[in-house]
């Protein structure tokens, strides 16, 4: 059967600098999405970004949304309660679970839907994040494993939201500088 | 008031997804597609009716037969709505690029 999302790494690639790379792959045929991004900053600072709940809540919405998070316990079992925060205010909650930490270099999560309160939809995907150094120049590697298509499609969907409103939010700044 | 129908429309429903991606494959008839699925008939006759007011398939008619075939350029128009989903992610990026430089000055403060 032909799949509608093998062609998508055909797609042209954004590149503002050849080091800064960044790969977008999804895969259906496994149910799984492959992120991979350089960052020009040290191993260190970049695993900060991606642990800590207060730089992470300046950066993982895409705007408009707002990342808002609740707690977040970074470490083995621990968790972190964030949401999605619409222009409009409604919130779409998550919950993520750290399944293994190695300080600076790998952390494993499982990504669920949920509720207000803290209740899970499972299932869920599963994140494995990688962080190397060189030069200078740091590369993340993500890989989203969902359980079942139907996960894979609601995350998508989800995605679709947020594009969609980042897309409306564009057109409208782009109309304000063209009427000034 | 008649409803207005798009591509949004078409793929917001998980079935008819499912049978998009079958006739990515081949022509199939209505009886054909609804052998695939556990709901009856009518609800897929229902799908396909959707699918076809979105103007995502074209029907050809081969003696008693209709054979649902997808408008490829119209499927090109779904690969759009994943670049959404692309586009996430690179905004997200853009974020943190921008949001480095500072992190890096407040490390380097004591």
């Amino acid at each position: 059967m032909t799949n509608l999302i093998s062609y998508y790494p055909l797609l042209k690639q954004k590149k503002m600098t050849p080091s800064l790379q960044f790969d977008f792959r999804v895969d259906k045929k496994t149910n799984t999405v492959f992120i991979k991004r350089a960052f020009d900053a040290a191993q260190s600072l970049v695993w900060d970004a991606f642990t800590k709940q207060e730089i992470l809540d300046q950066w993982w919405a895409p705007q408009p949304w707002k990342s808002k998070t609740k707690y977040m316990n970074f470490r083995e079992g621990g968790r972190r309660f964030y949401a999605m925060v619409s222009p409009e205010g409604q919130a779409h909650w998550s919950v993520q679970e750290f399944k293994s930490i190695s300080p600076k270099s790998n952390f494993k999560m499982l990504n669920t839907f949920a509720d207000k309160d803290e209740n899970r939809e499972l299932p869920g995907s599963e994140w494995d994040l990688n962080f190397s150094e060189q030069n200078g120049i740091t590369t993340v590697h993500i890989s989203i494993y969902n359980e079942s298509k139907e996960r894979m499609d609601k995350m998508i969907e989800m995605g679709f939201k947020e594009g969609f409103t980042m897309t409306l939010n564009y057109l409208t700044e782009l109309l304000g500088s063209i009427k000034n | 008031m008649k409803l207005r129908r798009d591509i949004f429309q078409a793929i917001a429903d998980p079935t008819r997804r499912a049978i998009l991606i079958m006739l990515t494959s081949q022509s199939m008839t209505a009886g054909a597609i609804a052998e695939n699925f556990d709901a009856s008939r009518p609800t897929i006759s229902k799908h396909i009716q959707i699918l076809n007011e979105c103007d995502l398939l074209e029907a050809h008619q081969q003696g008693r037969e209709i054979h649902y075939q997808l408008k490829i350029e119209k499927i090109k128009e779904i690969d759009n709505w994943l670049e959404q989903f692309r586009k996430i992610w690179e905004s997200r990026f853009d974020q943190l690029d921008k949001l480095l430089p500072t992190l890096k000055t407040k490390k380097n403060d004591p």
